[in-house]
């Protein structure tokens, strides 16, 4: 079931379309990638889903019916551009962000207790902000986010001004909070953090979405039929007359005594029959189907300008 | 609107707890209370310096001056031109040495050299003392001549206080007693409070959207409310902080007068100051103390006021003192989403600080001329009615107009918030761009 879905959403500024008919569908418990380059519409549509602005047309469901404004109080939003009231104390602060979410008082307190401790930053209750450093502060921003138990949450840019320490709590703690079936959000630039943590992706250009879907499906559907062969064998063996006019031999470099190949396969062809010339010839230690990352594909996909891609 | 409240909550008890907060509350009444006392007491105490004064009196005036403070006269019989004083005074180390020629009677024309400039209280009183002795003299000679009984008598009863009472009619014929400077007095002070509330307030708001902005705090928090309730809560909590320390002002003052009166005997002097400041009860106090009778008339003039236009007046001021804060609030905060920090603000603050300071100067020219045309529009246009207004309503103003300043007010706070409500909500997302008075009227239609 999609537990939040966006459908056709048009969003004008003065001087140009920030959001050209998106639509996408959240599935629940997903961690869903919302990925493009700078000035796609990426934070037009993230302020469109928490109800800051309103679009000039298309609809929003959450959990199959209307976005309410009420639903406010159940999602929980870490904008990329971060800040916190300079002069005011962390758990103060803390609780009056809460209590805005819709969290009594005395829950607020007991729950940021529990965080504060957890994270080992019970001393910094009565500080004020600004005596924190930039990554304390973000902590602390990071615990108000997910403090009054959103069921769905969006991070904007997560990592951005956190150490590698902090990077790896953080991603422990989105993981561990999909896993309480919190369905999550995440707009980032860094490819190798939606790889590790993504299972759906969209990828937005230009105010137009591009693609969508499981990021799996989407790294195979551009796997474009190279592999790579790893293999032994004596100076004399040539790949290029073993492999068949069915494969091209696109580069391949020695390391350690092992040959890399990497093969294009021009039209289809069993695998088993590839393998079947080169048996005896050499001897093979790996063979697999080269899926690119997601650098690539965005790479490849924002180059290709406004190509669109709809199934 | 349980979140407005928890908004207007955070809004208040941040403001009320900073240190700055406590000093401007404590510290502007003691200050103001403090200038007053120094300045009557300036005004008021006693000439202590001790001086020797000679007098060469060559009139038929026997001791025309006495002690005045510390001040002590010598006679002394010998001629005095301006050539000589100094000498004379070296030689005797005189503070001054004054000059009464033999005709003193017919040209009381004195002189009085000293090398210091002789304090004005002292020439006054050595010219008073003289005038007195001048005029007894003539006086006693004239009754010696006339052989009337009684005459002394009959001449000292011819002095006539006269009070003036300035009497405001209205058109079923009741005439009420009124104080056009007492009133004039207060309707302009408390324009003047509004006034500065209004900047002092307004620009408090304008500050906190622009940290909130410069901070990034504002996206989490529209996140979790409406922008506009936001907005609204900020408002309203910034308006209790006002309020309370108006009422913290009031009470104070009230305590710190109390004290005074009770511990110091300053309050007949105070009274004698504020006589002076309008003109007639001077003439009518004649620069001496006060007499049981002229006190009367002081108190009949606090009397003038009476309670209900004291209640009217009270409701016209706080419903201008909130009206005219709401009004220029919701423009600020305006202003303040517009702009990336305080310094871009100028650009949009400075019309409306004319305008604010075009209404003060405007209600300085009410209290002189209440019925000119231009008093009267701008008591109606609400950016300048809160000020106007008041100082025109102790004047005597009519319902009608009352009504119609007051409604315009609603509805220009209504309209503007609205207008400055799309302004706050798009510009608290927009960081980094310098905004032109077009950009913010494209806002308008997002």
């Amino acid at each position: 079931m999609s537990f939040f879905v966006a459908q056709n959403i048009i969003k004008n500024y003065a001087n140009h379309r920030a959001l050209d008919d998106v639509s996408i569908e959240i599935p629940e418990g997903s961690i869903y990638g919302l990925l493009g380059p700078n000035g796609a519409g990426k934070t037009s549509l993230i302020r469109i889903i928490n109800q800051i602005t309103g679009p000039d047309s298309g609809e929003l469901f959450f959990k199959g019916r209307k976005l309410e404004p009420a639903d406010m109080n159940r999602i929980g939003y870490l904008p990329e551009e971060r800040g916190l009231y300079k002069k005011m104390k962390v758990g103060e602060q803390a609780v009056y962000l809460a209590r805005l979410k819709g969290v009594s008082r005395h829950d607020a307190i007991q729950q940021l207790k529990a965080w504060f401790e957890k994270f080992g930053i019970e001393a910094w209750w009565e500080r004020k902000v600004e005596e924190l450093s930039k990554g304390m502060a973000q902590k602390v921003q990071f615990i108000t986010t997910v403090l009054h138990e959103p069921e769905m949450l969006i991070f904007d840019e997560p990592f951005s001004g956190f150490d590698p320490i902090n990077v790896e709590l953080l991603k422990k703690e989105i993981l561990e909070l999909r896993k309480k079936g919190t369905t999550i959000i995440f707009s980032t630039h860094n490819m190798s953090s939606v790889e590790e943590i993504c299972s759906h992706i969209a990828l937005i250009n230009k105010s137009q979405k591009i693609i969508e879907g499981p990021i799996n499906q989407i790294r195979n559907k551009y796997a474009n039929n190279t592999y790579k062969l790893t293999c032994r064998y004596n100076s004399e063996f040539h790949p290029e007359a073993v492999v068949g006019e069915e494969f091209e031999v696109l580069s391949q470099q020695v390391q350690d005594g092992q040959h890399e190949i990497i093969l294009q396969r021009l039209v289809p062809c069993p695998t088993n029959t590839l393998l079947g010339r080169l048996l005896d010839k050499t001897d093979i230690i790996a063979y697999q189907k080269i899926i690119p990352g997601m650098n690539d594909i965005f790479i490849k996909l924002v180059k290709e300008g406004n190509f669109s891609v709809n199934d | 609107m349980n979140k407005t409240l928890i908004i207007i909550g955070r809004e208040f008890s941040t403001r009320v707890r900073k240190k700055s907060f406590l000093v401007l509350t404590l510290v502007v009444p003691i200050l103001l209370v403090g200038f007053y006392a120094f300045l009557m007491w300036m005004l008021l105490k006693d000439d202590s310096q001790e001086r020797q004064i000679a007098v060469i009196n060559q009139s038929e005036i026997a001791q025309p001056f006495e002690r005045i403070n510390n001040n002590t006269f010598t006679y002394a019989d010998t001629v005095i031109t301006e050539f000589s004083a100094p000498g004379f005074l070296k030689a005797h180390d005189y503070y001054a040495v004054i000059t009464i020629p033999s005709d003193v009677m017919e040209r009381p024309d004195v002189s009085i050299f000293s090398f210091s400039q002789v304090p004005m209280e002292l020439k006054n009183e050595i010219a008073a003392q003289l005038r007195k002795k001048i005029e007894d003299l003539k006086r006693a000679a004239i009754i010696d001549e006339s052989q009337v009984p009684d005459l002394e008598e009959k001449l000292n009863a011819t002095q006539t206080p006269v009070l003036v009472r300035t009497l405001k009619i209205s058109d079923t014929g009741e005439a009420k007693e009124s104080s056009s400077e007492i009133a004039s007095i207060i309707g302009l002070v408390s324009g003047m409070i509004i006034y500065f509330f209004i900047f002092m307030y307004a620009s408090q708001v304008m500050k906190g959207v622009i940290e909130e902005k410069t901070n990034r705090i504002i996206e989490v928090l529209v996140s979790s409310v409406k922008p506009f309730q936001f907005l609204l809560g900020k408002i309203i909590g910034v308006a209790a902080v006002g309020l309370l320390q108006f009422m913290i002002w009031v009470v104070f003052g009230a305590f710190l007068i109390f004290l005074m009166q009770a511990f110091s005997p300053i309050d007949m002097e105070a009274l004698r100051a504020a006589g002076s400041m309008s003109g007639d009860l001077q003439n009518i106090a004649g620069g001496g103390n006060l007499s049981s009778e002229q006190l009367e008339i002081i108190q009949k003039v606090a009397q003038t006021i009476d309670p209900i236009f004291i209640l009217t007046f009270l409701g016209a001021f706080l419903f201008y003192f909130i009206g005219g804060y709401l009004l220029y609030a919701s423009l600020f905060a305006a202003i303040g989403a517009a702009v990336d920090n305080e310094t871009d603000s100028q650009q949009f603050l400075t019309p409306l600080s004319i305008i604010l300071v075009v209404g003060l100067y405007i209600g300085f020219a009410a209290m002189k001329s209440p019925e000119s045309p231009l008093v009267f529009w701008s008591s109606l246009i609400p950016f300048t009615s809160p000020i106007v207004m008041l100082v025109r309503i102790p004047f005597g103003v009519p319902g009608w107009e009352i009504i119609t300043s007051m409604a315009l007010l609603v509805a220009f706070f209504i309209f503007f918030t609205w207008l400055s409500g799309k302004i706050y909500r798009v510009g608290i997302l927009m960081y980094g761009k310098k905004v032109t008075w077009k950009e913010l009227y494209k806002w308008l239609k997002y």
